[in-house]
Formats: C-alpha cells, sequence, structure tokens
C-alpha cells in the first residue's frame, strides 16, 4: 500500500473529523478549565496539563458550529503546534483509520468560507466523509470568527 | 577578598580551562598538522595568558609565554612545519605554564623556577630545521618545581585527635591495619571500629579539605544555562505540588502527615532559594565593563568622567542580568554622552571638570533598585519641549501645558533624542524608549530625575526573579486571580455603613477616601467584563466592599475584588500568542487544587482602566490618528475633565494638568498677604477662583451655595494651586476640534466636547492673569 497516513479521528456533533496522528500529543478526558476574561470566545479557558498551562480551543465555535449540548463535557485532543501544545475540545473521540492518498480531496467550492482556511479537505472512507482539519490554523484564535 | 586577587582568581579559572583545552588542541594538531583553526586557537589561548600575565606582572610566566608564542606564529604563518620536536616543546610550555599557575595560587608567586632552557629550546626551534638533537628537549622538560611553596596537608589521623574525637592509640592501629594491606581508608576502619562516628569523619574531611586549599578550579564548575533553566522548572513544579499537599494535608487530622508535610514544605522551600541562588549573579558583573565604556566614550566627546559603584555584589537573576545589559549599556554611554557636560563648560559652571557617573545598586522591598546618576547639567526642558514639537509628537499647545514630569517622560518617547548631532554612541533616537520597553518587559520600572544643572538619575525598579514571585490571591466573579505582591501597597475592607458611605462618584467615576485622599476606584468586574453590576449597584448594598490598593508607575488606584484570599509563592508560567495580545494578564499559575489562576498585570489593568493616563499614550494615539485619518494637527483626541461654571458655562482642563481634586470646607478657607489659601499637603496652597478671571462681574462669595469648594489642583514647581469650581461634571475622552478664540484671558479656545461648546481653560495663562490683579504668589512660569 502506497502512501497511507493515519489520522487521529473525532465527533463534532455528526460531522467526522482527522488529525494526522503524529500531531497529536495526547487525548484526555474532560478537565477543570479556568475561563480569561476578555479572551476571544473561542478560546475557552486553561487547563493545567500535568504543571503545564494549555490553552484550550472550543472547537464547535472555531468551526461556527452550534454550542457543545450544556450535559456533555467535552474532551481534549492535546495538539502539538509550533507554539506548544494545545487543546482543542471535542465532543467524541473515534478511532484512529489509516487512509490512503488518493481518497482525498480538496473541499467543495460551496463550503461556508469561514471553514476554508480550517479543512484542507476530505478524506472519503467507505462508510463517510472525514474532514482533515489544519491543526495550526485551528489552534488560532483569529479565524473562525470571520476577522482572519 | 580584594580587587587584585579577583581578577588573579578570574584569571586562573581562565587558563585552567584554555590549558586544558591546549592539551588537546595540540594533540588534534600533531596529527593534522596544517589545520590553521587549531594552530589559530592555540595562538590565542597563549596570548591571552602572556598579555593577562604581563597585565598581572608575572614575569616569568610571561616570559615563558612569549617564547611560545613566537613559535606559535610562525607556525601559523606557515613559516614552519610542525614537527614532533615543536609540539613536544609546545607541551613542556602547557605544563611549565600549569606549574606556575598552582603556584600562583597556592602563594600568589610564581615562585623561584628557572625555564631559561625551555625558552631557549623553544627559541632556537624558530629557526627552520635543522639537525637537533632530541635529547636537549627532553633537558628541557620542565622538572616539577621543587622549591614550589607546599602547603602541609594534616592527615586525617592528626585531624581526628586535634578534634579530640579519636585517641592516638585507636587511629595508630588503623594506620598499622592499613599498612598491613586493607585497602579500606582510614576513616573507614575507625567508623568500623566504633571508634569514631561517619558524621565526624565527614567533618574532619571537610577539615583536610579546606586544608588542601581546594583548588580554584575544583570548587567551581561551569553549568549549561539550559540546565540549570530545566532545574528551575522542575523547582517550580515541586513548589506547585508542595503547595497541593500543603492544602490538601491541612484539612486531615493525621499529625504524622501532617508534620512530614511541614518538612516538605521547608525543604522545597529550601531547595527552591539554592536553586535561585545558583542563578544569582552579581550585578558587577555587567559594571565591570562600564569604567572601559566610560573611557571610551568620554574620549571620543573629549569629556573627563570619573565613575564610582556602589552596590557591585547586589545579586540578580541571570536572566534579569541579561535583560538589564544592553539599557544599562545605553543608559552609562547616555550619561556620559549627553549627561555630563565639556570641561570647560563645567569649569564655566563652577564644578570639578572632571565629571562623575555614579552607579548604584541595592535591595528594596524584594526588589533591586538601579540607579545611574550624573553631575552634569540635567535636562533641558525647553529644548525637550522644542524638539517635541519640532518631530510632531506632540502640539505646540499641548507642549505649553505640560508639566515637567511630563516633559520629561517624553524622552521615553519612540524616536526622541535631543543630541544636536547623532554622534556614534548615541543620539540616533532608538535609546531610551528601548530602555523603557525592555525594562518593563521584565516587570520593572524606569524613571527618570532631573535637576537643572546639578545632573539627573535613572532609576529603574527590577524584580530579583522573574520565575517564582509572591502574590495576593484574590477572587472575582468566582475566579481566583493573582495580582504580583510587588504592586500591592495595602487592603481596605469596608463593611455595614462603611460599605455603603465609602464609595463615592466624581461624576460616575467612584473614589474612596483613603486617609483623606480621594482613591480611584477599579472594579475588577467590570474590567473583566465579568458582569454588569458594578459601581453603584444594588447589590452590593449588604455586602462588604473590599480593595486592594495598588500602585501602577507612580499612580495609585484601588481594585475592588468579591474576595481577598490570600498570599502565595506562585510560579509565573507564560501565556500562548493566542492570549498576548490581552495586556490584562502577565501570565497564569497554577494553585495549590491543580486549577489555573491567571496572573493580572497591574500596569496593563491600569491603563484598560485609564488611570494611568501618559502623555507617551496620547502621543502615540495621536500620531496614529494623524496617520491614518491624515486629519491636520487640530483634531486631538484628549481626555479633558469638565466642570460647569455658572449657570450653563461648560469648561475644559486637559486631564494631564490635573494634579487632583480635591473638596474642602468652606472654613478650611484661610486669608494671608490678601489671599485666599488653605493648608494642603504640608504647604499652603493658594486658590483661584476661576469665575474671578473668567466672569466680568465678580460674584459675591457668601452668596455661593454648598459647603465645600471643589478645588482643581494643578502642580508645577512642586507648588500647588488650587482652582475653585463651581461643579466638576465628568472626565471624557474625545477627540475636538479647538477654535482659538481671543480677547479671553485664561482661555485657549473653544470647543465642541459632548455636542455642547465648552471653553478649554489656559491655565498657566489663567493663573497669569489672577497674578496681575493681585500678586500671587507663584509666578505662573
Amino acid at each position: 500500500m502506497a502512501n497511507t497516513q493515519q489520522f487521529c479521528t473525532f465527533f463534532l456533533k455528526d460531522r467526522l473529523f482527522g488529525i494526522p496522528v503524529e500531531q497529536v500529543q495526547e487525548v484526555i478526558q474532560s478537565q477543570d478549565i479556568t475561563r480569561v476574561p476578555l479572551a476571544p470566545p473561542v478560546i475557552c479557558g486553561l487547563i493545567n496539563l500535568r504543571g503545564q498551562i494549555v490553552i484550550a480551543i472550543d472547537l464547535r465555535r472555531q468551526l461556527a458550529m452550534e454550542e457543545l449540548p450544556a450535559e456533555m463535557s467535552p474532551i481534549n485532543v492535546v495538539v502539538r503546534t509550533q507554539e506548544g501544545p494545545v487543546s482543542l475540545l471535542v465532543d467524541v473521540i473515534g478511532d484512529v483509520v489509516e487512509v490512503e492518498e488518493q481518497t482525498f480531496e480538496r473541499p467543495p467550492d460551496t463550503l461556508n468560507r469561514k471553514m476554508w482556511p480550517l479543512i484542507f479537505g476530505v478524506h472519503k472512507l467507505e462508510s463517510r466523509l472525514m474532514h482533515v482539519l489544519d491543526t495550526e490554523k485551528a489552534c488560532s484564535s483569529c479565524i473562525g470568527t470571520g476577522e482572519v | 577578598m580584594s580587587d587584585d586577587a579577583a581578577i588573579v582568581k578570574e584569571f586562573l579559572i581562565e587558563s585552567y580551562e584554555n590549558l586544558d583545552r591546549l592539551d588537546q588542541d595540540l594533540v588534534v594538531l600533531e596529527k593534522n598538522p596544517t589545520d590553521r583553526n587549531t594552530l589559530a586557537s592555540i595562538f590565542r589561548t597563549i596570548h591571552t595568558i602572556k598579555g593577562t600575565s604581563g597585565f598581572l606582572a608575572f614575569n616569568q610566566l610571561e616570559a615563558l609565554t612569549h617564547a611560545g608564542e613566537s613559535l606559535l606564529s610562525r607556525l601559523r604563518d606557515g613559516l614552519l612545519p610542525l614537527t614532533p620536536e615543536i609540539t613536544t616543546a609546545l607541551l613542556a610550555m602547557v605544563d611549565a605554564v600549569r606549574e606556575m599557575l598552582k603556584s600562583i595560587e597556592a602563594s600568589g608567586k610564581e615562585g623561584e623556577r628557572n625555564d631559561r632552557d625551555l625558552i631557549s629550546t623553544l627559541a632556537r626551534l624558530l629557526e627552520p630545521p635543522a639537525v637537533s638533537p632530541r635529547s636537549e628537549v627532553t633537558a628541557a622538560k620542565v622538572e616539577p618545581a621543587a622549591n614550589r611553596p607546599e602547603l602541609p596537608v594534616p592527615n586525617l589521623g592528626e585531624i581526628l585527635i586535634k578534634r579530640g574525637t579519636a585517641n592516638i592509640s585507636e587511629v595508630n592501629a588503623a594506620v598499622e591495619q592499613q599498612n598491613a594491606g586493607d585497602p579500606r581508608h582510614v576513616g573507614e576502619i575507625l567508623v568500623e571500629k566504633g571508634a569514631v562516628k561517619s558524621q565526624e569523619i565527614v567533618e574532619a574531611l571537610n577539615t583536610q579539605q579546606h586544608a588542601r586549599g581546594q583548588s580554584a578550579s575544583d570548587s567551581t564548575i561551569r553549568v549549561d544555562v539550559g540546565q540549570l533553566d530545566r532545574l528551575m522548572n522542575r523547582v517550580g513544579e515541586l513548589v506547585l505540588l508542595r503547595n497541593q499537599i500543603v492544602q490538601y494535608t491541612n484539612s486531615t487530622e493525621d499529625s504524622e502527615l501532617l508534620a512530614t508535610s511541614q518538612r516538605l514544605n521547608l525543604l522545597t522551600t529550601e531547595l527552591q532559594e539554592g536553586v535561585m541562588k545558583t542563578r544569582m549573579q552579581p550585578i558587577g558583573n555587567i559594571w565591570s565593563k562600564f569604567p572601559r565604556t566610560v573611557r571610551d566614550v568620554a574620549l571620543g566627546c573629549g569629556k573627563q568622567v570619573r565613575i564610582e559603584m556602589e552596590g557591585k555584589e547586589t545579586e540578580l537573576d541571570k536572566t534579569i542580568i541579561e535583560a538589564i545589559k544592553d539599557p544599562l549599556t545605553h543608559l552609562v554611554r547616555n550619561a556620559v554622552d549627553h549627561g555630563i557636560e565639556p570641561p570647560e563648560a563645567r569649569t564655566q559652571a563652577g564644578k570639578n571638570p572632571q565629571g562623575l557617573l555614579f552607579l548604584r545598586a541595592f535591595h528594596e522591598g524584594g526588589q533591586v533598585n538601579i540607579e545611574v546618576t550624573d553631575d552634569g547639567a540635567g535636562l533641558d526642558y525647553e529644548k525637550l519641549r522644542n524638539k517635541a514639537i519640532q518631530k510632531a509628537l506632540i502640539t505646540a499647545d499641548q507642549a505649553a501645558r505640560m508639566t515637567e514630569r511630563e516633559i520629561t517622560n517624553l524622552i521615553f518617547l519612540p524616536g526622541f533624542s535631543t543630541a544636536e548631532k547623532v554622534t556614534n554612541v548615541s543620539g540616533r533616537g532608538v535609546g531610551m524608549d528601548v530602555v523603557k520597553t525592555n525594562i518593563e518587559k521584565i516587570g520593572g520600572t524606569v524613571d527618570l530625575q532631573s535637576k537643572p544643572g546639578q545632573g539627573s538619575t535613572v532609576r529603574m525598579k527590577i524584580p530579583l526573579t522573574l520565575a517564582i514571585i509572591p502574590a495576593l490571591i484574590v477572587t472575582s466573579a468566582g475566579d481566583r486571580y493573582a495580582i504580583p505582591q510587588v504592586s500591592l501597597l495595602e487592603l481596605v475592607r469596608l463593611e455595614g455603613e462603611q460599605a455603603r458611605k465609602g464609595i463615592e462618584m466624581v461624576s460616575g467615576a467612584p473614589v474612596h477616601r483613603l486617609r483623606g485622599k480621594l482613591l480611584p476606584l477599579v472594579y475588577l468586574k467590570t474590567e473583566l467584563r465579568d458582569e454588569s453590576h458594578g459601581p453603584g449597584s444594588d447589590n452590593d448594598d449588604s455586602q462588604s466592599v473590599n480593595i486592594v490598593v495598588l500602585r501602577a508607575d507612580d499612580r495609585q488606584f484601588g481594585l475592588v475584588v468579591d474576595e481577598i484570599n490570600d498570599t502565595e509563592e506562585i510560579v509565573v508560567k507564560p501565556l500562548g500568542k493566542q492570549l498576548k495580545s490581552i495586556n490584562m494578564y502577565a501570565g497564569a499559575t497554577i494553585m495549590g487544587d491543580g486549577k489555573v489562576a491567571l496572573i493580572l498585570d497591574v500596569l496593563g489593568l491600569a491603563q484598560r482602566a485609564s488611570v494611568v493616563n501618559e502623555v507617551r499614550d496620547h502621543a502615540v494615539v495621536e500620531t496614529d490618528d494623524q496617520q491614518s485619518h491624515g486629519v491636520s494637527g487640530t483634531a486631538r483626541r484628549n481626555t479633558v475633565l469638565l466642570f460647569q461654571q455658572g449657570e450653563n458655562g461648560r469648561i475644559a482642563i486637559d486631564l494631564s494638568l490635573v494634579a487632583r481634586l480635591e473638596e474642602f470646607p468652606r472654613d478650611a478657607v484661610e486669608i494671608a498677604a490678601d489671599q485666599e489659601v488653605v493648608q494642603y499637603r504640608g504647604q499652603i496652597m493658594p486658590l483661584i477662583h476661576v469665575s474671578d478671571v473668567l466672569e466680568s462681574t465678580r460674584r459675591k462669595r457668601d452668596v455661593d451655595a454648598g459647603e465645600s469648594l471643589q478645588v482643581v489642583v494643578y502642580t508645577q514647581n512642586g507648588r500647588s494651586v488650587g482652582l475653585v469650581v463651581d461643579r466638576i461634571l465628568d472626565i471624557v475622552e474625545e477627540s475636538f476640534t479647538q477654535q482659538p478664540q481671543s480677547g479671553r484671558e485664561g482661555v485657549l479656545g473653544t470647543a465642541v466636547i459632548q455636542r455642547r461648546v465648552t471653553e478649554v481653560l489656559d491655565v498657566p495663562g489663567l493663573i497669569a492673569a489672577a497674578s496681575k490683579s493681585r500678586s500671587l504668589a507663584m509666578a505662573s512660569s
């Protein structure tokens, strides 16, 4: 099998997303989050990751999706970025999937403009489509609000 | 230790290190005789030792290294091929140098030596290779310096006997046993026999070590800074963990656990202090370069300057030392270049033609103060004013109304330099603003004071360390925040009746009377936009009010918080770049319960709440506005104090001119020299009724309603004048266009502020007008 890549997958509402596994540091259960007043809305707050302070990004807000229902607690997907680890809050964690390069396709032109910078494209899995997230952009605070 | 001894010690440490490398280099060179880099490196090392030994008057050392250097320079220039013979001679020289260094370390002298043979060998080798009998080289090998002063080192047994911890027979028995073939040390044998406790042996060994006179290269090691940083990080984690454990155990009854956690607590604190200490360096390390800097700069601009230092041994964290190095160097250069006058000018002014630059460092309140003082001409306020106008940093109008303090602060503006001509040292306009930014970046403050004709002092307050700081923990809207203790002045708690009445309003701006002075209040909840109900809301009625009195720059303000918890040592952790733009936070920390708390940046908070309103900020905003909107000079964004005069008259004063707002009871007014005065902060302050100057018909005083006078205090040259106004309305920040108005004394012009026509007061003009009609104590200069 030529050129396969492994993705760590997760769900936001009913949508499936994937991040290359090598960019994922760890996945941890819901944590105490200290909110940061005056911060951009996509920044949910700060968590204590074994003594390291990590920013938690609300991925639903980043992607302009509706809020997570209050009774659900989000999962932290801690990803490595150039600026150090950042936690992305997701609804549910999925499997690690292995995909081939040829199943990839750029996003359709009709994709919401706000999503363009964040979504590289999709991998056509057998049963469904997996969004490929741009990790660095997803961890930035000035995208998704339309201000870029 | 005297200065000389310190220099010698440093020379020794450096030379030992270099010699070790030299051994390796020479060996490498032998394998690869044409390697220029290695040759150059060896040459430099020997050259350095030669130079320093000449300077320190170690003549034999100098003569020897000189011979070696000559040989090396020929090798380096490729005039001689490297032969094993030469290598041997050079290694012999290295050994001889090492011998001498040891002798210097032990006795301070090179010792009686005979290196003539070695030197002549080195000299002979300068000549192109002839037939040189090998034996001569070996003969030149240095014999161990027999008359090198030997320090008598007592053996362990002697020490133990002397200390009375062991008797002679026991020691002798142990020594005999050792001589009989026991491989262990005497100490071990004695401990095993039960004659001496191991603790005593350790002490005796220490004594012995001391007597040996620890070699300088043995007693210090150089450690990679990255390693220390990581260690410091780990200790930071440990401190956090300690906090968690202490918090947890305080809620249990288990006395054993409690005692253990207390020991952990103590140990952690000691460890933390110890690690911090390893990172501490005396400020003298950077200062030691300054005499040279001063000499060069002074020579370059034809001045005579003497440098004096006090508090060289004051220690600071390494990262801070690094951070203040450049700003400090800049200040020193500046003081010599701009501050101190040329000798002729000094003589004319009746001063010593030789200027004095004084550096001083001392600890105060958990911070280090560093002062750079010169006895030069001081700041020329007129020149500063003109320069600022010329550079379009402020308008002529603003300049005329600025206080000296504000003018002083101008030099911290980007792009500001008063040097008439740009010299190669300073005056490029990238100076003081960079100094200020760099110092503020590490949580310090810079302040400049100047007396015309007497000189200037730049005073910096620098935190000792950046990593772990004491902080006050407060709660606002259910979240905890840490406030660095250095900004904290005091805590005020208002309860019951006081809580309702202790907070008053100056047209919407809440204030509290703290020992008779008005303290502006800032609600943390409001600033964090946590809640709509802030000052004056009904919800606060029943509760008490907690005020944290803080200092930002040199202003004070009260921060109202929900709860004041405790002080704690916190470990400062940086925030990600996504949050860097919010100037409200200095970082974050992890609390005892493992949760994250934000650290408030007091200066940022004050700026956000407009407590600190520096010219610096105005000027920046102003130029931005002008650039982006292309507005010509007249429309400006200004913060003004509005007050009402008469029935409908609205008057504005530039807020930067207002020192304070005060309220005096009418009966506090006294008369001195036909002038109304009040006693104010230890001074007698003349009062000017704005109505007297501005209104053609003088009002009768006693007709005025109210029992108290509203007074705007204006201070210049350390003297205050009180302007009595009818009613203070508001403080507004607005951009407005001022129409010049002639013919009315004390008024600069009119402007539309808050959609109403408002007169803008010319305070110096007003005072001048008032003093014209009566001989006022204070001149309007």
